[in-house]
């Protein structure tokens, strides 16, 4: 047999129960269908949390305490360009939770001391008014700077400039509003004001010698390349200045280290979300089987034409696994449409409760579709093999 | 005319054929055939004759190449059979025997042509189409070609079955009951076209039939009981009356 007469012989078979071969194939079109789609749904949200956590900088680099506190007098010395010529920023950080009141709103959120290389450190933009500049924290200036959700929740749409509002019962200055951002580490539901304010008026703490002590501070590298040369400079700076001769008081961390352990996570969810998908596919493969097997045997009669017309075993195997690849490329192929048509159609959408990021790329229908035809190789060969092994003497008497 | 010339080499030739079904876990032996020796030759009109149980299917299935022999040898065109591997089985099917069954056993969704055409897929021959067509004409079919068997008549569908068995000039056209659900009219019809194949165009026919009326169209009558031949009888070379 031609392949010619294969295909066209498998299609003649295909066609003489269409209702079964339609719900054959609805089996691999589902499975094919949740594979593409799953999987597009993990590489989307891969790429949507690289791209938050790249928007804060991939020239990021946090400095937290792990033992001894950090003090302004360390931001001073990292601040030294001559010992540290990696680094382009340096921007301290004291976190709290306060309450702001005006008139007769209050809202409750985190209050975070900051100095003005904050702005830069952390690209962020103003949508009205200006940040906190070097007199505000030299002097611990009471201003403050909201986020564009406090600055909804207390003022509605109006300009909240130059107000007067009480952060836990002090009275301070609005002098600007930060710009709506999205993603990772948003400052929306934040206010800011001078680190020295933060750390003076709101902080109860205090540490002996008279320095100021902060939770964190950020480090901006000068680019992507100079972030490990700028991390040796923090670790030496720091060690000297903390006379360090064992192990370090404090911590450096790497956004791309954060990165790469979130991709490397993700990529797992990504293969088990394939994987179950993979179940369904396998679900519809023994269904194909099924059918294959079904079809087999209420085909006794014709196998027994054919094997007396000089069909031989091969010949019938052939027939037999055609169409059973045939249903499970067909149903791959509807499978890959449906998938990538869903996955376009939910990207970017808020459904139940949840936004979608979904990326299809060209491995992934691909991929399916080599899965799918081996599918209905692996379950087809069984029927097509029983069909073959028929004696044709009993096939033909066969009703 | 004398189709019957070359006696040199027979068509058929089956020695001493013993062929034993095993049934109930091999504990129950049935000879279905038992020490069967015959000649068929080149052109000859023969019918099988024999009561249900005789043997006469099973002998029809080991000349048409669907079954061996148990024991003894079967040459077909000089080819030894009895040890062939199925596809050498089915391969000899392709190019030697033409089956015609007592249902025509015609693929319902395809059209006469087709079916016709089908076993010269098998067989990897060229010019499927142009054949087919040829050999409907010969059946009288020129203008059913493209109808399916649920279209035809039972007799126009048996004339589709004979189609498909000679479309590849097989050595022998090998009928099992080929009027047997057949009424007397289209019966004749299709015993006249199988007469018309032998004479005219000089192939060799077997026919396996129960059926007197069938077998004495035939020059040589063979008869079967409880797997021997009982008889064979060649009539003298008389025009058809």
């Amino acid at each position: 047999m031609s392949p010619l007469d294969i295909i066209r012989t498998s299609l003649y078979s295909l066609s003489s129960n269409r209702l079964r071969a339609a719900l054959a194939l609805l089996g691999i079109v589902l499975g094919v269908c949740s594979v593409i789609t799953l999987m597009s749904i993990g590489r989307g949200s891969t790429d949507r949390i690289t791209e938050l956590i790249q928007g804060l900088g991939s020239n990021l680099l946090t400095v937290i305490p792990s033992g001894e506190p950090l003090t302004l007098a360390d931001v001073d010395a990292l601040n030294a360009p001559l010992y540290t010529p990696s680094i382009k920023a340096v921007a301290p950080q004291i976190g709290t939770f306060g309450t702001i009141h005006v008139s007769n709103n209050t809202t409750q959120t985190s209050i975070t001391g900051v100095t003005p290389e904050f702005l830069q450190v952390r690209n962020l933009e103003m949508a009205t008014g200006t940040f906190i500049g070097s007199p505000h924290v030299e002097s611990r200036a009471e201003v403050v700077v909201l986020g564009s959700q406090v600055s909804e929740d207390l003022f509605g749409n109006q300009d909240p400039t130059n107000a007067e509002v009480r952060i836990n019962g002090r009275q301070f200055r609005v002098v600007g509003v930060l710009a709506s951002q999205t993603g990772f580490g948003s400052l929306d539901d934040q206010a800011l004001i001078p680190i020295t304010t933060a750390y003076y008026r709101l902080s109860g703490q205090r540490i002996p010698g008279g320095n100021i002590s902060v939770d964190q501070i950020s480090v901006q590298a000068r680019d992507v390349e100079s972030v490990d040369q700028a991390i040796e400079e923090i670790e030496t700076v720091l060690r000297l200045s903390h006379r360090l001769t064992d192990a370090d008081d404090f911590t450096v961390f790497n956004q791309q280290e954060i990165l790469d352990t979130f991709e490397e996570t993700n990529q797992t969810l990504v293969v088990f979300l394939g994987a179950v998908a993979g179940i369904s596919l396998l679900v519809g493969g023994i269904g194909i089987m099924n059918i294959m097997l079904v079809s087999v045997t209420e085909r006794t009669r014709e196998i027994g034409i054919r094997q007396a017309m000089g069909a031989k075993r091969r010949d019938i195997v052939a027939q037999f696994v055609t169409e059973a690849v045939f249903l499970t490329f067909g149903g791959g192929i509807i499978g890959v449409i449906a998938g990538i048509t869903l996955a376009t159609v939910i990207d970017g959408r808020f459904l139940i409760g949840a936004e979608w990021n979904t990326r299809v790329t060209n491995d992934i229908p691909i991929i399916a579709l080599i899965v799918s035809v081996a599918v209905g190789l692996f379950f087809g060969i069984y029927p097509a093999v029983r069909a073959a092994r028929l004696n044709p003497i009993e096939a033909l008497r066969y009703e | 005319m004398s189709t019957t010339s070359a006696k040199d080499a027979p068509v058929i030739q089956i020695r001493d054929v013993t062929k034993i079904y095993e049934m109930g876990d091999g504990t129950i032996q049935v000879r279905a055939l038992d020490g069967v020796s015959l000649d068929i030759s080149d052109g000859e009109y023969v019918a099988i004759m024999g009561a249900s149980g005789s043997g006469k299917s099973t002998l029809m299935n080991i000349i048409g190449c669907l079954d061996v022999p148990t024991e003894g040898t079967y040459h077909i065109d000089g080819q030894a059979v009895e040890s062939m591997s199925n596809d050498r089985l089915a391969d000899i099917r392709s190019r030697k025997v033409g089956f015609v069954f007592q249902t025509h056993n015609l693929l319902p969704r395809l059209t006469a042509l087709a079916n016709v055409e089908l076993p010269m897929m098998y067989g990897h021959w060229p010019n499927r189409r142009k054949r087919a067509q040829n050999a409907l004409e010969l059946v009288n079919l020129a203008d059913r070609m493209d109808h399916r068997p649920t279209e035809l008549s039972g007799g126009q569908q048996q004339r589709v079955g004979i189609a498909r068995a000679l479309v590849k000039k097989p050595s022998v056209l090998l009928a099992d009951e080929p009027t047997g659900n057949l009424d007397t009219s289209n019966t004749t019809e299709i015993l006249n076209i199988i007469s018309d194949l032998n004479h005219q165009n000089g192939i060799t026919v077997i026919v396996v039939t129960h059926e007197r009326d069938v077998a004495a169209r035939a020059d040589r009558v063979i008869t079967l009981s409880d797997g021997h031949i009982i008889s064979d009888e060649t009539r003298p070379q008389a025009t058809a009356a």
